[in-house]
């Protein structure tokens, strides 16, 4: 017997759609403080002394953070080649900013600091604003398209050809999902402020975090409505085949009726949404109550609620196309080969925990809050 | 399909991959030197080995964020301009880079931040060992990598599958063990190597030429000079290995790196220097070594190199297999489950071909219909412009040669020469810094430019792997990642510019410490009558 076959094709095929999420969870919860942070920056410190405390709360960990995006896109391309062919090539010039912005970033980190002129150091503040503001904002664009379907269409030899423009993804819905997604950034920035910066700092971090709290609760309730009444849903048409060889064009896809109808499938997932409003209420208190760590924790789930959400409500659904519908990428039709996910799960199961080990380990060397202080006598190491 | 786009497309990727390894090697390299210096000062407890290790960090630094922000580019370009790629490979291509993510980014990344932070936080040994953690964890980095390119030179352990219309995966292990993906790793860290010892060899010959930290430019010179006379040793013999590898590989690759336009009778010679021309098909003002090209090429004396033309004539053959097995392909995928059992048997007898049909298809949409002027040309197609390949090949190799003497020169002197090098020998390390950063674009020019006109050799060529992109947009992003990597280039050499001349940060109080427990056990040492240990 061939060792691949212990999982069955369509049960691979859940579990990489779930690691999917815990990947761009993964991403949100971690790199999502250093982008709350970036956006942040401008508003929250003032003077150069705290710039540079709330930039070194993130100093020494972004940079692994930010693997999370990167492993993201590795994990699609290797596990559902066909959502990297076309999400990446559709979004052209969507992803061609986020890009700019993220290569920005890094630098202005490591570059910031490295000279003592004030102009220098205000001009990589602005990259660092951009590198956290704009992929935040787009992120939660692209969601918003995706959740109306995206106009691209396969040709038989499987060449995805998109037809919309960089415009056409600024639609109101999906701007709505942006301001949202750079919403929910902005509270965990916030909240990691809060835990981890000192005085004037962490104070004015506490007041946006918790505007950002409230904005995030009601844009979230906001995009439920319109997601209800407005967008229409996309569902797999006849007896579905799970297993079969990854060519979407294969299934049968219509639209029609209301992606809340998916609850009524499956009414567990509705824990989803709750998490999504009750861990950013909570976060509220939490700022509201100075009390740092619950925050922290709140927003976390907030977020992981969030996400959730929108995979649930699609699935079986990842890339639905809104003009040829067939051509829709679905869980059943877009994975790669049974041996390829088995081999990249095996990879996971390995190198998932470590990670997860040696990252909580570098955290815990780092507890404690970054003071003036620290900066004071770190200035030559630090950011 | 428009071939401005695939132009385009080419440069684009080309142009941020030879960027992203402008930043590549010395973080592969000086990542390990940093390790090994700070390994000394653990053993040693000597302040100047720590002063060392915090002086090259600095500088690896600076050279590390912009390796990361081009990196990024790197890991999204595939699905973004070579969407057809990326579906058509994604299969096989995809998991080496996520367990490249998994592996490798995460391991640098994570302890990258301790390595700078974590001084005050971390026991020494403690800190030692995350610095290892960032070596390893880079190099591990361009183990996957290369065998994700090393599959594209290579495309082992993969079929096609006509329901999908893709590559799919039937051994994880060929892929990861393919000979030439290790030939490649070998060769490229070793590249990294000499890049790093070539340019702390060279910085500190710079302080001593202006007789500044002379005590920090002495001991970093000496490791630079072990360190890089291995590399250097190993990037030669290794070069050759993958010389060997294309041999057995790319065929017509190894033609080109040698401007073999015919094949000669066994062993071949090498041509030293000559200008190849491509219209008439020879090479003019060439210089021959006799016998030594059979060697590298096949490592017999009376195995025959194949030439440029014997190889077109054979590929046009495979253009005919492949259009066979194009037609059979049509018929599998119309008929489904019902095709007869012939036409499977006919496609699964030249489906290794199948690539080579492909190649028509930026003259005719259906290569079925294909003319013959239209095979000739494709086959034509299959040979890559040969003067870039010869030339670059040629300039890494001489380079090559050239490090394995400056290296020989400095560890000898280092060693057995009290360290007392000459003027003019420093001057040399200065010039030479530029040296092994053109010497690995060089490489990287030889083997992707060199696998033309395939993306993955043999199996999807480079005009069918775009994205269906206007022209606008690939030239937009195209100018914008040219200024925006400009204007970073010029600001991190600012930055290396301004620290090295800065040098190394001192740690006052830690040295004077040292200092005075020195002297205090000394003190103990001689009023005990005993000769003081080191
Ligand atoms: C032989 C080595 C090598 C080669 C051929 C490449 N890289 Fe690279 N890459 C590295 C060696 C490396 C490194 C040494 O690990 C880097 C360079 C500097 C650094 O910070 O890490 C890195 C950084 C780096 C990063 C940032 C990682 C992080 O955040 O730590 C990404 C996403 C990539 N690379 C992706 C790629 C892709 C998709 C490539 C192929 C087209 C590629 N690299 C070619
Ligand atoms: C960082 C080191 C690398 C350099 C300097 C480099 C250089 C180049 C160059 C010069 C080209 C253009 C060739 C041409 O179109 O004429 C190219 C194309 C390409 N390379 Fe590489 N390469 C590097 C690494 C890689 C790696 C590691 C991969 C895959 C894992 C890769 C995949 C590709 C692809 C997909 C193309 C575009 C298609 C093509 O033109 O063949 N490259 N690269
Ligand atoms: C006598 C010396 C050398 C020989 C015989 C040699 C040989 C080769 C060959 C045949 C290739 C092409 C492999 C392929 O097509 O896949 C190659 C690639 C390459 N070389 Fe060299 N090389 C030498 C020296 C150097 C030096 C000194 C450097 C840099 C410091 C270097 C860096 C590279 C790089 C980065 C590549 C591309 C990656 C790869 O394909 O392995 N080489 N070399």
């Amino acid at each position: 017997m061939i060792l691949h076959d212990l999982i069955a094709f369509d049960t691979l095929r859940v579990i990489w759609w779930v690691l999917l999420g815990v990947l761009l969870i993964g991403f949100a919860v971690t790199d999502g403080f250093d982008m709350g942070v970036g956006a942040l920056l401008p508003f929250v410190a003032e003077t150069d002394v705290e710039r540079r405390i709330a930039i070194n709360t993130v100093g020494p960990v972004w940079e692994g953070n930010q693997v999370w995006f990167i492993l993201g896109g590795g994990a699609i391309f290797a596990a559902w080649p066909p959502l990297y062919a076309v999400s990446f090539s559709g979004f052209y010039l969507a992803m061609f900013l986020i890009l700019v912005a993220l290569i920005l970033r890094p630098v202005a980190f490591k570059y910031r600091s490295k000279r003592d002129d004030m102009r220098w150091r205000e001009a990589w503040d602005w990259a660092l604003f951009v590198g956290g503001a704009v992929p935040a904002l787009v992120f939660g664009v692209a969601v918003g398209n995706v959740l109306q379907g995206v106009p691209f269409r396969l040709t038989p030899d499987m060449l995805p050809i998109y037809e919309g423009s960089f415009f056409g993804l600024l639609n109101p819905f999906a701007l709505s999902c942006g301001l949202t997604s750079l919403a929910m950034m902005v509270m965990h920035g916030g909240a990691w402020l809060g835990l981890k910066a000192e005085g004037p700092v962490a104070e004015r971090a506490r007041t946006y975090g918790m505007i950002a709290a409230v904005v995030v609760i009601a844009l979230f309730a906001l995009n439920g409505f319109w997601l209800t009444y407005l967008v229409e849903r996309y569902s797999l048409v006849g007896p579905v085949v799970t297993d079969g060889p990854s060519n979407p064009l294969l299934s049968e896809v219509t639209r029609g009726g209301s992606w809340i109808s998916a609850y009524a499938d499956r009414p567990w997932a509705l824990t989803a949404p709750v998490l999504g409003f009750v861990g950013a209420f909570f976060a509220l208190l939490g700022l509201w109550g100075r009390r740092e760590v619950v925050t922290l924790l709140a927003s976390k789930l907030s977020i992981l609620g969030m996400i959730s959400t929108v995979g649930l409500t699609m699935f079986p659904f990842i890339l639905p196309s809104s003009i040829d519908p067939r051509s829709s990428l679905t869980v059943w039709d877009s994975s790669s080969s049974h041996l390829t996910l088995f081999v990249m799960l095996g990879a996971a199961v390995i190198f998932v925990p470590i990670i997860l080990a040696y990252t909580a380990w570098v955290y815990s060397v780092l507890w404690g809050k970054v003071t003036a202080s620290d900066v004071a006598e770190g200035s030559h190491t630090l950011y | 399909m428009d071939i401005d786009i695939v132009e385009l497309s080419r440069l684009q990727f080309a142009t941020t991959a030879l960027y992203h390894f402008l930043f590549v090697p010395l973080t592969l390299g000086l990542s390990v030197i940093v390790a090994i210096m700070e390994t000394v000062y653990v053993m040693t407890g000597r302040p100047i080995w720590r002063q060392m290790t915090k002086f090259w960090g600095m500088l690896f630094g600076i050279n590390f964020a912009l390796g990361v922000a081009t990196g990024i580019t790197m890991e999204f370009q595939f699905g973004m301009n070579w969407s057809y790629y990326s579906h058509y490979v994604g299969d096989i291509f995809g998991a080496p880079l996520a367990i490249e993510g998994l592996m490798a980014f995460f391991l640098e990344a994570t302890f990258v931040g301790l390595f700078f932070f974590g001084w005050d936080k971390l026991s020494r040994v403690g800190h030692l060992v995350v610095a290892w953690l960032v070596a390893i964890g880079s190099n591990f980095s361009a183990l996957w990598i290369l065998i994700a390119n090393g599959w594209m030179q290579n495309p082992v352990g993969a079929e096609f599958n006509p329901v999908t219309m893709r590559m799919e995966m039937t051994s994880f292990f060929d892929v990861m063990f393919n000979q030439v993906a290790q030939a490649k790793f070998v060769h490229t860290v070793s590249a990294g190597y000499v890049t790093a010892s070539v340019f702390v060899l060279g910085v500190s010959a710079w302080y001593l030429l202006h007789g500044r930290h002379t005590e920090l430019a002495r001991r970093s010179i000496a490791v630079a000079a072990s360190f890089g006379l291995a590399g250097a040793l190993s990037v030669v013999v290794l070069g050759d290995e993958s010389g060997y590898d294309a041999g057995e590989n790319q065929k017509m690759k190894l033609a080109a790196i040698e401007a073999m336009w015919h094949t000669e009778p066994a062993p071949a010679s090498f041509t030293l220097i000559g200008l190849p021309n491509q219209e008439e098909r020879e090479t003019k003002y060439a210089i021959h070594i006799p016998y030594v090209m059979g060697l590298i090429g096949t490592r017999s004396l009376d195995t025959p190199i194949q030439g440029i033309a014997e190889l077109e004539a054979e590929n046009a053959g495979r253009i005919r297999s492949g259009i066979i097995a194009y037609d059979a392909l049509m018929t599998i995928r119309a008929e489904g489950p019902d095709t007869p059992e012939d036409v499977r048997a006919t496609f699964e007898q030249h489906s290794d071909d199948l690539g080579y049909a492909f190649l028509l298809k930026r003259y005719i949409e259906d290569p079925r219909q294909a003319s013959e002027a239209q095979i000739a040309q494709a086959a034509e197609d299959t040979v890559p412009h040969v003067w870039p390949i010869f030339w670059a090949f040629r300039i890494m190799v001489g380079l090559g040669f050239s490090f394995i003497a400056v290296m020989a020169y400095f560890f000898f002197m280092a060693s057995f020469r009290g360290m007392r090098f000459p003027r003019w020998a420093l001057r040399l390390a200065v010039i030479v810094i530029p040296a092994p950063w053109i010497a690995a674009e060089m490489g990287w020019i030889v083997a992707e430019y060199g696998r033309q006109p395939w993306t993955v050799d043999g199996i999807l060529p480079t005009a069918l792997s775009v994205s269906h992109l206007s022209v606008g947009t690939v030239a937009v992003t195209l100018a914008g990642f040219v200024l925006l990597y400009s204007a970073l280039f010029v600001v991190e050499m600012s930055l290396m510019i301004k620290y090295i001349r800065k040098g190394p940060y001192q740690d006052v109080a830690e040295t004077e410490a040292w200092t005075e427990r020195r002297r205090q056990h000394r003190k103990i040492a001689s009023d005990l009558n005993i000769s003081p240990a080191e």
